[in-house]
């Protein structure tokens, strides 16, 4: 509350006429056209708050009715629109093709990139890595279908075991203890047999037992010596990738009751020219035939 | 107990808000003004004509001079051009403004405010087509005070049309330093530029147009930091624009005896830019343009008397005559007196040490940074998924991504080695390989490549976590262009 106006006798200035314990105040008056300013900084944010989305109330989408959501899908679109002509030319080539054509290869790698961890990083894992109990990795050099581009590319489209097209990956491994093919001793021994193919017996008169069993039940699909066989898709026992595990209770659990991993055929859910990226970049990951 | 009423005021409340009254800087001539004029040629010269200069940097580089080109995150500077990581230079280039603008204000005061700032140089155009269109200081107030007949709407539409072409031209080569100059120029003229360059040319003709148009002054005296903090870098050895006032005081007729030298003509309170008075001392708005001094100087020589009433004077000279002169009569004995007192000014203090100390400093280190610049970068990132791949024969493989950024016109092959391990076997996506087997890397011109290396450890290494590695380029001379170390990651067990 102002109580004396008075000039200050060494700047000439009035004082404002406030004074807490002595001190008094000068005023030096700002000057108007800033408090308009002010005014109309307010006056913009009023508009704003009209106009558009500025409650943090849902539903409040101001009288323009725009939200980022609602502009989301036009932006989708001219983005869409402009990688059209290279989905297309995507799409008529061949991964071979894409791969000898720099631009077209850089081109499906960033894409790649997106549509794996936007589709395929649940199961196999950023980067492809994969984990023990059925999902596969896609960075090393072991390939249950075959790593070549055109393996890669139909097992993409066709799934395995998902029974969502004809020609699907992957068919039934028996499971020998639960329909009563082999006891559990035979299991045991098939087992112990299986581990001495990658050098990890540990019980040789074991591994010589299961050798007869294997050779009856299991070398027709994953051969004399554990190669795997890639047309069946029975992988291979006797290397050091073990997909659900290489100790001898996973391998015995897999002979006694069977794995059957599953993955959906993605024909028809994703366009082919992403398939072809997918092709491309999984082939990239260091794993490609 | 009583309640003891509040005090009704007996005064009205101050208003806090002034209206802005509106300065009419009056035409000055003199030494200080001609310098302002070269001053201002040379500068407003250099901002419209720079961005057309041309400098050949090769067929596939930009011509232009001085260029930022944001779409290609490439700053052209005549012979420099800097990525993005290298903007520390320019933060280094405005190190440098910042301690040469403190030590110019610690020797002469307000002189980049005065002569140089932008606000001030095009506040000072837009005050001299004003002047030819409407006339000097007392036609223009006579003109804004009259009737709004048909000469005032002459006179209006006339400067905001040239004041409008001149803000125009002024944001039109703003545009130009980010831009191609004659494409995006012709692009302009004939509507075909793009809506962004159009934004940002109204963007700056706007605030051109506003600043040295209405704000003027104010932006000096309520917008600027620089008169806040500048009394940090002025000292009692600062050149500033002065009133004698031992000289001056007390004012009086050119007629009276005992008057001192001021005359109270008030020249240099009507030549001011920013309408203050400078008799009341050192202030605030001063920007230390030194007009009062030609316009003081002006009136002394018509009067037969030394120039010099207000002047470039130091405040320690001035206590100095100040305190030689106390009590003197005015007259010619007195203004000997105080300008015997005087002495030259001091130009080496512990201030200007410091400055020049660490001006000299940040110029050397920029140097050294520039000469030390590596043009060749190879940057390697190590795949952190999967961290390290099993493979079926019991060997161990990384794989990294490999940046190689050339910041020079011209391709190169080089050839990657690796040293670490013996045995670790490299495989490059997509290299050739050179005579002796070794992956070829080639360069972009002034960009970056990308490649993805894979390197294998056969089983009988046996690498068991981490493995110290380095990748290095070689050029065709077998010499080592560039470095990069990394690690090889394998199983803990």
């Amino acid at each position: 509350m102002p109580t004396k106006i008075e000039k200050d006798s060494i700047t000439g200035q009035m004082t404002t006429g406030h004074e807490w314990d002595g001190i008094k105040e000068l005023n030096t008056p700002m000057p108007r056209w800033w408090l308009y300013t002010f005014y109309a900084c307010i006056g913009f944010a009023l508009v704003w708050v009209v106009l558009y989305p500025a409650l943090p109330i849902t539903g409040a989408t101001g009288l323009l009715g725009w939200t980022a959501r609602g502009a989301l899908p036009a932006q989708q679109a001219a983005e869409r629109a402009r990688i059209e002509p290279m989905l297309a030319r995507l799409r008529a080539a061949t991964p071979e093709q894409i791969a000898a054509d720099p631009e077209l290869r850089g081109f499906a790698l960033a894409g790649g990139r997106v549509a794996f961890a936007n589709n395929c990083a649940g199961c196999h894992g950023a980067g492809g890595q994969g984990a023990v109990g059925g999902f596969p990795s896609l960075a090393d050099d072991d390939w249950i279908y075959g790593g070549s581009f055109e393996a890669i590319q139909h097992t993409i489209r066709h799934g395995v075991r998902a029974n969502e097209s004809d020609e699907q990956r992957g068919i039934a491994m028996p499971a020998f203890q639960a329909t009563g093919m082999l006891n559990a001793t035979q299991v045991s021994d098939t087992a112990e047999f299986v581990l001495s193919l990658s050098g990890r017996s540990t019980d040789a008169a074991a591994a010589t037992r299961g050798e007869a069993l294997y050779a009856e039940n299991c070398a027709s699909c994953h051969a004399e010596r554990g190669e795997g066989n890639r047309e069946l898709g029975a992988p291979r026992l006797n290397d050091r990738i073990w997909l659900y595990g290489g100790d001898k209770a996973a391998v015995m659990r897999s002979i006694a009751y069977s794995r059957a991993g599953v993955m959906p055929s993605w024909q028809g859910r994703l366009d082919p020219a992403m398939i072809n990226m997918l092709t491309i970049y999984v082939h990239a990951l260091g794993g490609g035939e | 107990m009583s309640v003891i009423p509040p005090r009704a005021p007996d005064v009205e409340e101050a208003s806090l808000y002034a209206s802005h009254q509106k300065v009419y800087p009056r035409a000055v001539q003199g030494v200080v003004r001609r310098v302002k004029w070269a001053a201002l040629i040379l500068l407003l010269g250099l901002y419209y004509l720079v961005p057309w200069l041309r400098w050949d940097r090769g067929p596939n580089a930009p011509d232009q001079a001085v260029l930022v080109d944001m779409g290609h995150a490439r700053l052209f500077f005549f012979w420099f051009e800097l990525w993005p990581q290298e903007i520390y230079f320019l933060t280094g280039v405005l190190v440098l403004c910042a301690i040469g603008l403190f030590a110019v204000t610690s020797l002469f005061g307000r002189v980049w405010c005065g002569f140089t700032c932008p606000q001030t140089v095009w506040t000072d155009l837009f005050m001299w087509v004003e002047r030819r269109i409407e006339g000097d200081r007392n036609a223009r107030i006579k003109l804004d005070h009259g009737p709004r007949d048909r000469a005032w709407w002459r006179a209006k539409v006339i400067k905001h049309g040239a004041w409008l072409a001149i803000a125009m031209a002024t944001g039109g080569a703003w545009i130009m330093y980010f831009n191609d100059t004659p494409s995006t120029s012709w692009a302009m003229l004939t509507g075909q530029a793009s809506l962004t360059v159009y934004g940002f040319f109204a963007l700056f003709t706007a605030t051109t147009y506003v600043l040295a148009g209405a704000a003027r002054e104010q932006v000096c005296t309520y917008m600027c930091p620089w008169p806040r903090f500048q009394g940090a870098m002025l000292d009692e050895n600062s050149l500033v624009v002065t009133y004698r006032d031992w000289r001056g005081e007390p004012r009086g007729k050119p007629t009276d005896p005992d008057a001192g030298d001021c005359v109270d003509c008030k020249a240099c309170v009507h030549v001011c830019p920013t309408g203050i008075d400078i008799r009341d001392g050192q202030q605030l708005e001063c920007i230390g343009c030194g007009l009062c001094v030609d316009a003081c100087d002006d009136v002394m020589k018509r009067l037969n008397r030394p120039t010099g009433l207000v002047a470039f004077e130091t405040l320690k000279n001035l206590a100095a005559s100040e305190a030689a002169t106390k009590g003197m009569a005015p007259g010619p004995a007195r203004l000997e007196r105080g300008m015997s007192v005087r002495v030259a000014q001091k130009i080496i203090r512990p201030r200007m040490l410091v400055y020049v100390g660490v001006l000299g400093a940040a110029i050397l280190l920029m140097m050294g940074a520039w000469l030390m610049r590596q043009t060749l970068t190879l940057t390697v990132l190590r795949d952190r998924a999967p961290l390290y791949v099993q493979l079926a024969d019991g060997g161990v493989r990384n794989a990294y991504t490999l940046k190689l950024a050339n910041k020079l016109r011209g391709e190169l092959a080089l050839s990657l080695v690796l040293e670490g391990p013996q045995g670790l076997r490299l495989l490059v996506q997509d290299a050739g390989l050179d005579a002796q087997g070794r992956p070829v890397l080639t360069t972009r011109e002034d960009g970056i490549t990308q490649w993805r290396a894979l390197i294998t450890a056969p089983e009988g290494l046996r690498l068991r976590g981490s493995t110290a590695i380095t990748f290095r380029l070689l050029d065709a001379q077998g010499t080592s262009v560039a470095r990069q170390s990394s690690v090889f990651l394998g199983p803990e067990r």
